[in-house]
């Protein structure tokens, strides 16, 4: 029997306070799309599920076609966000990062 | 600490006259009484657990969000309340024939139960419930920005990517741990406690709160921590240009009275070094509220060529018990026995032998050489230090009778140098004094620019020299402030 309710032992630890003066945002807005892609430098990441350097080489091939230059990513594992290393790898190669998702 | 806030819609469920039970289901007592609660025509019962217990009595209310059990600030069950006009006039907690007749007016209760049953802990007293209901009770009193982590974060990761890490893992400050540090103080959470540099903004008891929590402080450290981010937020300690100095000190800070007894910091072996809590996590606390509140970090304002390990934090008691001397916040205006930090410039450490002198004479000139490598062993009076001297060296001046002032004047003829020792090209050495100031015996120190404390382990004749900064208006001069007015 469920003894204790609708009141249970919330997760206590997933909402901190913020130490600082609050000078900046706590949160960041993405920046706004590009109306085309002409001169930037576009990444394509691999989440690593299956497939989705299927859906990705097409996406390559169609860019290549179109005279912008590609770059290839992948995350070690999908099931786990990018590795900070990854994400400043693609902040400094990349002015536009396509994220692929296929299954 | 008494509800305020939470239960106050749910109270408006009680009636203006008449019985309430606090029960659950979980409680053996509770249980037991049942028959007398189904006896008792018109009491309102309140379940903490199961809203359909107990079964036999007509009006029972679900209480399994604790909302009245808080409002009528209920610690045992059963607890059985009578109102009158709208107050609560009587209660009893737990069973006991004699109290519950005496309450109700009705003779003949539960005769077949046994006289007397204690009741059990009320689920407002739940321990895997504490942190939700002190946040549901109190969170209110909280002013600072809400920081949701995603649920993919890990939360001490979470802290470094946000920049709230002075390098090492911090505790994640949620509102629980916030609010049970706050009870180490009676200070509201919104009192101003200083303006932090570089950025000068105004910090409160709350946001210092916030940084004692990532520090990793226990609650009973909060006024001493406050203490010490007020007087590092004076003019006089200048925490702004020590910040942004290329030189390698931070701030420092010295404890002293019953406070730092209480809370546990070492004054004795190894007291400027590992392992002691308190020490460890009060003077990192003032360098987290630096850093986030101030916004003074490495490589933007501050601009240390070097730096030294302790501006992670540096904090450690004088030990006054073993002292010759008054305490140190005593001889800097203090009253006894009253708790005071005094917040200092300060480099790494650096130990001081001497384990031949037995007389204060040669022992003050010994430490004076050692004290003469501060800054450069041929600039004078720019920086100014702290020597905190051992126990084994402290015998040596107490058995000659020697004061604390005493020993600094003996220090401040040592450190008297000449000319020819000091000035630039002296030794082959291009630094040094200008030849045109050179003109006569210079002091090592500025007047006021030699700190004395007492501390260390009761074996090993290693005293110690803290270097400083730049003393006087111009750089940072040590500042003293009680504890008393953040407890």
């Amino acid at each position: 029997m469920d003894m204790t309710g609708g009141l249970r032992a919330a997760p206590t630890t997933r909402t901190v306070l913020d130490p600082t003066d609050e000078r900046s945002a706590a949160h960041r807005e993405p920046l706004p799309r590009p109306a085309a892609l002409d001169g930037l430098r576009v990444g394509l990441l691999d989440i690593s599920k299956p497939r989705g350097n299927v859906f990705l080489d097409r996406l390559a091939e169609l860019l290549t076609e179109r005279n912008v230059s590609v770059r290839r990513y992948a995350k070690p594992t999908f099931t786990k966000p990018a590795p900070m290393d990854l994400r400043r790898e693609i902040a400094a190669e990349c002015d536009v990062v396509i994220e692929a998702l296929a299954d | 600490m008494p509800a305020t806030g939470a239960g106050m819609s749910a109270a408006g469920e009680l009636p203006r006259d008449g019985l309430v039970a606090v029960v659950k289901r979980d409680c053996p007592t509770c249980r037991l009484v049942e028959p007398v609660l189904a006896q008792l025509s018109g009491v309102l019962v309140f379940s903490q657990d199961d809203p359909r217990f107990p079964e036999s009595v007509p009006n029972v209310r679900d209480d399994t969000d604790l909302d009245v059990s808080l409002a009528l600030d209920i610690d045992t069950v059963p607890t059985l309340l009578r109102f009158a006009g709208g107050v609560e006039v009587e209660r009893t907690v737990g069973w006991l024939r004699t109290a519950w007749e005496e309450l109700t007016g009705l003779p003949g209760l539960g005769p077949d139960l046994p006289e007397h049953r204690p009741g059990c802990g009320s689920r407002t007293g739940d321990p895997d419930l504490a942190d939700e209901l002190l946040v549901r009770t109190h969170g209110d009193r909280l002013r600072s920005r809400r920081v949701e982590l995603s649920a993919l974060e890990d939360e001490i990761e979470a802290l470094f990517d946000r920049g709230w890490s002075d390098g090492l893992p911090v505790v994640p400050p949620t509102p629980a741990r916030v609010l049970r540090m706050l009870a180490g103080t009676s200070r509201a959470p919104d009192d101003l406690v200083g303006v932090v540099p570089p950025n000068l903004a105004e910090v409160t008891v709350e946001k210092v709160a916030v940084n004692a929590v990532l520090a990793g402080c226990r609650p009973e450290y909060l006024p001493v921590v406050l203490a010490a981010v007020h007087a590092a937020c004076t003019d006089e300690f200048n925490a702004h240009g020590l910040l942004a100095t290329t030189w390698g000190a931070g701030p420092a800070i010295v404890v002293n009275g019953p406070a730092a007894r209480s809370i546990g910091m070492n004054s004795g072996g190894n007291a400027l070094g590992q392992g002691n809590r308190a020490n460890l996590t009060i003077g990192r606390a003032l360098q987290l509220v630096i850093r986030n509140v101030g916004g003074g970090r490495p490589g933007e304002v501050d601009r240390a060529a070097l730096g030294q390990p302790g501006k992670v934090g540096f904090c450690f008691a004088e030990d006054e018990r073993g002292s010759p001397w008054e305490p140190l916040s005593v001889s800097r205006g203090v009253a006894p026995g009253s708790s005071a930090v005094t917040v200092f410039a300060a480099e790494g450490a650096r130990g001081l032998a001497d384990q031949i002198s037995r007389t204060p004479e040669s022992l003050a000139r010994s430490l004076a050489a050692g004290l003469r490598g501060v800054a450069h062993p041929k600039l004078v009076t720019a920086f100014d230090a702290t020597l905190v001297v051992c126990p084994e060296h402290a015998r040596v001046f107490a058995q000659a009778g020697w004061s604390r002032a005493a020993l600094e004047a003996a220090l401040g003829e040592a450190l008297l140098l000449q000319p020819a020792d000091i000035e630039r090209g002296a030794d082959g050495i291009e630094e040094g004094v200008p030849a045109q100031l050179a003109t006569r015996a210079l002091p090592k120190f500025r007047p006021g620019g030699l700190m004395i404390v007492h501390a260390g382990g009761g074996a090993g004749m290693f005293s110690t020299v803290i270097g400083g900064w730049v003393g006087g208006p111009g750089g940072s001069q040590p500042v003293t402030t009680e504890v008393t007015a953040w407890t």
